[in-house]
């Protein structure tokens, strides 16, 4: 008992470290709130709640997911006890089936579709149904088989959501894919960005490794595009191309002293690659600029990593928010404040380091966003910036337009035997389910453009 | 994924599993979207005699029972044959047929109990191409009164002769469906087989009334103020289908004929069950009632999951494993002793066991002041009954006596395998040698 105060006090002495500092928290503590968002159910768990789908006709929840997921017959598949089959049923319209039951923001999905929120308010769990079925298959045989090698080559540039699925749709037809990937780890923004307790023990990268089981994939990492890798000697190499490089930039604050901010793409990117939580330094006063789903991941760890006080900013108000109402409400469960209608001036340091953060209130008016004049100082020792990520390396010559790749149909980019989807193509959310979608999509597309030419 | 493609009386299907004579096999349009949702087979909703057409009621047809969250266990209904024209029915099959080559399409029949109302539908259904025929001996309702469906169900020596009429009048396989509203199936199923069917299906539905109106004290389905006893069947019905497909399977006098299951399939473990019990298919009408056609899919593939997980490559390894174990009770093991045990970590202190054990069956369960739950071996008589109502699957198992071991409730040595024919209380008993 003695030695548990003790953890505590000493704990509680370095909450209050003023500036960086790592291991705020005791390790026992920091372990448990990186734990599983939402841990897996247990087979009795699932069937009590695969019993609650009414396997509805053209269910709401299928035709809500944008990779129409047949969810009715995946849940009756688990409720008859056959979770081999569900998960068939999962992967083959979403071969990321996985992390998708991870990270999708199904309450704004397929859950806020389930006709049970009509009746009760409450929805079948569906996501966490579906990493159910999909967690037993992890580590039985890839269950899917390659076709016979058709002697075409497709170029898959870009090894996140958008390009896993791609790639593993075109190998499955056959096709022999290389597939780059700029990191020196496959996996996207499911290995790098994505808050750590959403996808635990090392998930992503488990993933990746299944879903190459399917073979004819070669992958190449730290091979960036105009950076040793070169479009048009990839063209010139492959019968087609498809190009997944999500978005690689961030869109700068323009305020005084932004070089005090860290971008909170990097944070987490950090974070999810550290082999030991207790060695991050996080500030005791962490303010969160933005209101997307990076900024609560951001938020959310900065405030689990032990920060006394993290505030998230944003500029309009909750409803405006682009993170879901579970993502606010688990950043407040956190203890993570949300300030609303606040605009960020100038951030404020004293010999390189970041003292305050300094904000105008704003206003809303006729739709438009107003600054009111008065304004707003709330200490900080770090401040990390998620206001959007931004399209960069796209090659040239083709067309952009809203910071996006401009494609049509299944990512047809408008030049010929070129492919593009995921967050650096025009269309869809910028969710990993509807990269997923995007690059199965294109595949098959890239599948019947090199058939029918054959 | 195992190939479910399943044979019966010659007739291929890729799948066994076929919707049965009823709403959903009643016209072209239905059964087009049925066999695109991948059913093997269907057979077409019952034609009746050439001429005006019967008419159903105008008011309801179904009633129901449900279970917990209004889950349909059972449905009753007082619909008759097809009401709509012979011809149609007849230029549809035939459409039908032609279209999908690779589907099984039989056609139930039912028409009066005479030789020249037989001899005149059958060259027509002939002429559709369909692949075989079915006897309505079993509907319960409405028919029955005018002297046809179960009313000839329920007389062996009709079925005989009516059987024998359509194998005379008819090419293809007959298959005679049952009326389970009987004391001994086995001996409608004999005279089928004696009128030389080819196939029996059963279960038909049983005689039943749903629910009163307790306002208008009447039965459910109420029409006008009235109500009639109608065909029960869905899930609910399963246990008394299987019973009867058994009984027919391990008959000597019928032992081995093919049979199609019927009965409250609902998953592909009905299926099986039934499958094993001896039935060569399947065929299914509640289940698509209630969820729609695409329910067949997950049929398809857990039978297919299990066959895989089994090591059986056609359904024909599996068809009748279980009936060599559909015995007696006189031939079952007094010596097989079993435990009930409780898991204690799955256990989650509803008490159910105990109220269970303590007030209906043998005390033999103990309750502590903190809500333990324990097994008491030597009062427990292996009931079952604390496994069947607890909630949580698994939590409470049988764990079987070894040889050689006392059990603590009657201080005997449990011994080899010895029935009820030779035991000393049984006045009847033949000394063992």
């Amino acid at each position: 008992m003695t030695q548990t105060g003790q953890t505590t006090a000493s704990a509680r002495n370095r909450v209050m470290t003023p500036g960086l500092a790592p291991a705020r928290l005791a390790p026992q503590d920091l372990a448990e709130g990186f734990e599983d968002l939402h841990p897996a159910f247990d087979k009795h768990e699932a069937q009590v709640a695969a019993d609650r789908c009414y396997f509805c006709h053209d269910a709401p929840c299928m035709t809500a997911c944008p990779t129409s997921i047949d969810v009715p017959l995946f849940i009756r598949q688990i409720a008859t006890g056959t979770e081999a089959s569900a998960a068939r049923t999962i992967l083959e319209a979403n071969i990321l089936g996985g992390m998708c039951a991870r990270v999708c923001p199904t309450e704004t999905l397929c859950e806020e579709a389930c006709v049970r929120m009509e009746a009760e308010g409450q929805p079948v769990e569906i996501g966490r149904l579906q990493r159910f079925a999909t967690d037993a298959v992890l580590d039985a045989p890839h269950p899917f088989t390659r076709a016979a090698p058709t002697g075409k080559s497709v170029a898959v540039i870009g090894a996140g959501p958008a390009g896993l699925a791609a790639a593993h749709r075109l190998a499955m037809h056959g096709h022999a894919v290389t597939l780059y990937d700029a990191r020196g780890k496959a996996g996207g923004l499911n290995e790098f960005g994505i808050a750590a307790y959403k996808s635990t023990d090392d998930f992503a990268a488990r993933e990746v490794d299944w879903l190459l089981g399917i073979g004819g994939i070669t992958l190449k990492t730290g091979a960036r595009l105009g950076g040793g890798l070169d479009l048009e000697t990839l063209r010139a190499a492959h019968d087609a191309v498809f190009l997944g490089i999500g978005l690689g930039g961030v869109n700068a604050l323009g305020i005084p002293g932004e070089e005090l901010a860290t971008n909170a793409v990097d944070f987490i990117a950090d974070l999810r690659q550290s082999g030991d939580l207790s060695t991050l330094p996080i500030g005791r006063n962490v303010v969160v600029i933005g209101g997307g789903m990076t900024a609560v991941d951001a938020a959310v760890q900065a405030k689990l990593l032990g920060a006394q006080s993290v505030i998230l900013a944003y500029r309009r108000g909750r409803d405006a928010m682009p993170a879901s109402e579970f993502e606010q409400s688990l950043a407040a469960a956190k203890g993570v404040q949300i300030l609303e209608y606040v605009k960020p001036t100038a951030l404020i340091g004293n010999g390189g380091r970041l003292r305050e953060v300094e904000f105008e209130y704003t206003a809303v008016e006729d739709g438009a966003l107003t600054g009111t004049g008065e304004s707003l100082i709330l200490p900080a020792d770090q401040v990390f910036s998620a206001i959007g990520q931004t399209l960069i390396g796209a090659p040239a010559g083709l067309s952009v337009a809203r910071g996006k790749i401009t494609v049509t149909g299944a990512g047809r980019t408008g030049t010929d035997g070129l492919w593009a989807g995921g967050d650096c193509a025009s269309g869809g959310d910028d969710l990993t389910v509807t990269a997923v979608a995007e690059g199965r999509d294109a595949a098959e597309d890239i599948h019947a453009f090199l058939t029918k030419e054959a | 994924m195992a190939d479910l493609t399943t044979e019966f009386l010659g007739i291929k299907s890729p799948n066994p599993f076929w919707l049965a004579s009823a709403p959903p096999t009643d016209k072209e349009y239905n059964v087009r979207r049925a066999f695109e949702a991948g059913w093997g087979g269907v057979v077409w909703k019952t034609l009746g005699a050439e001429g005006p057409p019967v008419v159903n009621v105008n008011g309801p047809r179904y009633g129901a029972i449900y279970g917990a969250d209004r889950r349909l266990l059972g449905l009753n209904n007082i619909e008759l044959i097809t009401d709509r024209p012979l011809q149609t029915n007849l230029d549809e099959i035939t459409r039908v047929k032609a279209d999908y080559p690779d589907r099984a399409i039989i056609v139930s029949i039912m028409v009066p109990c005479d030789e020249e109302s037989w001899k005149a539908i059958l060259p027509l259904v002939e002429a559709t191409g369909a692949d075989g025929i079915e006897l309505n001996f079993g509907c319960p309702h409405g028919m029955a009164e005018r002297g046809m469906g179960s009313a000839v169900g329920q007389v062996p020596e009709y079925i005989e002769m009516v059987t024998r009429w359509c194998k005379q009048y008819y090419s293809k396989p007959v298959i005679v469906k049952l009326t389970p509203n009987i004391s001994d199936i086995r001996n409608p199923a004999r005279a089928a087989f004696a009128g030389g069917a080819d196939a029996v299906s059963l279960i038909n539905t049983i005689n039943s009334i749903t629910s009163v109106d307790l306002d208008a004290m009447s039965p459910e389905p109420m029409i006008d103020g009235k109500g009639t006893h109608g065909g029960y069947c869905g899930p609910a019905v399963k246990p008394i289908a299987m019973n009867m497909v058994a009984e027919i399977a391990r008959d000597p006098e019928t032992y081995r004929k093919p049979i199609s299951g019927i009965g409250g399939v609902t998953t592909w473990r009905d299926a099986a069950e039934f499958m094993a019990l001896g039935a060569g298919n399947v065929q299914v009408c509640t289940a698509a009632m209630t969820y729609g056609f695409k329910v067949v899919q997950e049929m398809i593939s857990g039978l297919s999951e299990w066959m895989d997980e089994k090591g059986h490559t056609s359904t024909s390894d599996f068809i009748g494993m279980a009936v060599p174990n559909v015995t007696d009770w006189q031939h079952l093991n007094l010596n097989y002793v079993t435990k009930a045990v409780i898991d204690q970590d799955a256990c989650i202190s509803c008490g159910r066991c105990y109220a269970a054990c303590e007030d209906t069956s043998h005390q033999a369960i103990e309750m502590s002041e903190d809500r333990v739950f324990t097994v008491m071996d030597d009062e427990c008589v292996a009931c079952n009954l604390c496994v069947n109502v607890c909630p949580i699957e698994g939590c409470i198992t049988m764990e079987e006596m070894a040889k050689g071991s006392i059990d603590p409730r009657t201080g005997e040595t449990v011994k080899d395998y010895a029935n009820w024919t030779t035991h000393p209380n049984n006045p009847g008993a033949v000394a063992a040698e």
